[in-house]
């Protein structure tokens, strides 16, 4: 037994590196290198050719003069409004289907499908996305809306509402999945002890599963918002504008200001897209289209910054819940 | 173990030590047998699925003293324990034939409301499960969820259910640090507070020393001692001189199914059944 592989000490001296073994690990590290160096290239074109833009008046000033000068305050405004219209909607949405894949639903077939639709949806282009937007919410919902509470074209137009859900679709799956695990993190013992203390199922979640699910719900939340802010498709038919003169902003009773769900709003992705495709000059806006591209960078990577804070906070708490 | 086994001993020499079967020795407790039956099983089934996990159990449970559940794994016991609040309700595909009954009331009953039953019967588990909470808020927890709002008359029974678990003094100075800095033991007695918060008349232990140290374990079986005299203990225990030492009454399950039961005293020193010896001896398998 053993006879035929068995090795003497003196094969113990590691032989010459083989040349194919060498090879390949080379071959490796070397396409390792190109994700890093492929971002290292985008993030030193941004900043160098957008670094200069990006001053204060660029970020509170309107577009002038047909948009080759001035700066992008209207589309970073939408930009933020469409987003925090878009996880109102979804985070409830989303959590809520989370809470019921994992307390409620059981090993049938209603689950199946619910599970394999939202990994699906996940899977789904997103200028899909986008036609789905026109044709469900604005000419389907919409319409009839207006159609029943005979309100001429209020709700069945392009506008910052039904932008803002066509990209809540898009980023359900991210916040149903996120949500999935955290509330899956949460030890079974934790709801047998608030059970076996007389408490519902309902008072088990909401007092302790989702406290503690708190951390990766949130973590989740801010990655979909990251996702959401730097989408294009699903906005291009559903509200966005090429140029605005006025914020989407209306005075609530005439004296609060609120952001105008009905209005269509300019946004950062869709400025970046139409500045580098139709504007009036292309070349004189290319510090504009880098200098937009920058924020738009910089606001994702604050967020996704965030999360991962979020996420580690998270970890740390549960590493003293799980003893 | 044997640190509390001599303590006893030494302590409570009034008391006849009697010598078991299984090599430990059992004191005289007071009389628990004229105690009126608090739980009552009548010919309890239990479904997994497809899987029987019970066989017809009968068995009556007296008031105010502790019953044990003893035998190997898998032989039931648990199942037969978590019937008792039914907490087997949350398992998926569980089912249940035959009857619980708790000071005559059926509590598989259609009209039972199985959360204020479990405020009745309370658990506590194997491993110690605080919430990640204040010690304070572990306590309160069951108060609060059933409406309890003024601080003081939290408090008080904050307090009050800490001293009868018998961690008070050492937590008194710190109730608004986190349950997750006690020990291991100190959270088993935590546990056991966060239960007698809510007022249980019967509270249901799963071998709640199994994680713990012996000395934590000696602290835990002392309390078990102290709360027999106001509560219904049922106590899983895989371990045989505990299950001597604490209980007056022990069942012994095997693959599903009683196959004896009696005063432990009984149980221990001359069980009916060839099985029951086997296994208390150390025969088994």
């Amino acid at each position: 037994m053993g006879q035929a592989i068995a090795l003497k000490t003196s094969q113990l001296i590691r032989p010459e590196g083989r040349l194919g073994e060498v090879f390949l690990d080379v071959l490796v590290r070397v396409f390792a290198l190109i994700p890093i160096s492929a971002l290292s290239f985008i993030m030193y074109m941004i900043i160098r050719k957008g670094g200069g833009a990006v001053t204060w008046q660029f970020l509170t000033q309107a577009p002038l003069e047909g948009m080759t000068h001035g700066g992008i305050f209207p589309c970073i405004f939408g930009t933020l409004a469409i987003t925090l219209m878009m996880i109102l909607m979804a985070l409830p949405l989303g959590v809520a289907s989370a809470i019921y894949l994992v307390e409620f639903a059981g090993p049938g077939l209603f689950f199946r499908i619910t599970r394999a639709a939202v990994n699906n949806l996940a899977g789904v282009p997103s200028i899909v996305f986008g036609l789905f937007g026109v044709g469900f919410f604005i000419l389907f919902v919409g319409r009839s809306l207006d159609h029943v509470l005979k309100t001429g074209l209020l709700f069945g137009q392009p506008c910052m509402l039904w932008a803002a859900a066509t990209l809540a679709v898009l980023v359900l799956p991210v916040i149903i999945v996120s949500t999935e695990e955290a509330l899956n993190a949460v030890p079974q013992s934790q709801r047998s002890a608030s059970l076996a203390l007389g408490a519902t199922k309902w008072q088990t979640i909401w007092n302790v599963v989702l406290p503690q699910a708190r951390g990766g719900i949130l973590t989740g939340a801010i990655l979909s918002i990251s996702r959401g802010a730097g989408e294009t498709a699903p906005i291009l038919f559903t509200g966005c504008a090429y140029f605005l003169p006025r914020l989407p902003v209306v005075k609530l009773f005439g004296v609060i200001p609120m952001i105008n769900p009905f209005d269509q709003f300019m946004e950062l992705s869709y400025h970046i897209f139409i500045m580098a495709t139709q504007s009036l000059d292309a070349v004189k806006t290319l510090p504009i289209q880098y200098g937009t591209t920058l924020v738009l960078i910089g606001m994702t990577f604050l967020l996704n910054l965030t999360a991962i804070i979020f996420r580690v906070h998270f970890r740390k708490k549960m590493g003293t819940v799980s003893v | 173990m044997m640190l509390a086994e001599e303590n006893q001993v030494t302590g409570e020499k009034k008391k006849m030590a009697i010598r078991t079967l299984s090599g430990g020795v059992l004191t005289e407790k007071e009389d628990v047998t004229r105690n009126p039956s608090k739980i009552s099983s009548q010919d309890l089934n239990m479904y997994y699925g497809p899987v029987r996990a019970l066989h017809g159990i009968t068995m009556e449970v007296k008031e105010r003293a502790v019953t044990a559940l003893i035998g190997p794994s898998g032989c039931g016991k648990s199942t037969f324990l978590r019937t008792l609040n039914r907490m087997n309700d949350t398992i998926p595909g569980a089912r249940i034939e035959g009857t619980v009954t708790i000071d005559g009331v059926n509590i598989y009953g259609s009209a039972v409301n199985v959360a204020a039953l479990r405020r009745m019967v309370g658990m506590v588990f194997q491993k110690q499960n605080p919430f990640p909470k204040s010690i304070f808020d572990n306590v309160a927890y069951g108060p609060r969820l059933h409406g309890i709002t003024d601080k003081a008359v939290l408090e008080h029974v904050v307090e009050e259910s800490l001293k009868k678990s018998a961690i008070w003094d050492e937590v008194k100075d710190r109730l608004d640090t986190s349950a997750m800095q006690l020990s291991g033991g100190q959270q088993q007695r935590l546990c056991i507070a966060r239960v007698l918060a809510v007022g249980p008349e019967i509270i249901l232990m799963d071998e709640p020393a199994s994680a713990l140290d012996p000395l934590s374990t000696a602290k835990i079986e002392e309390l078990i001692h102290q709360l027999r005299k106001n509560y219904t203990i049922v106590i899983v225990t895989h371990n045989m001189q505990q299950a001597a030492r604490v209980s007056d009454y022990t069942a012994y399950f095997y693959m599903g199914s009683l196959v004896e039961f009696g005063e432990t005293k009984t149980i221990f020193t001359n069980p009916v059944k060839k099985e029951t010896e086997d296994y208390i001896t150390g025969r088994f398998g």
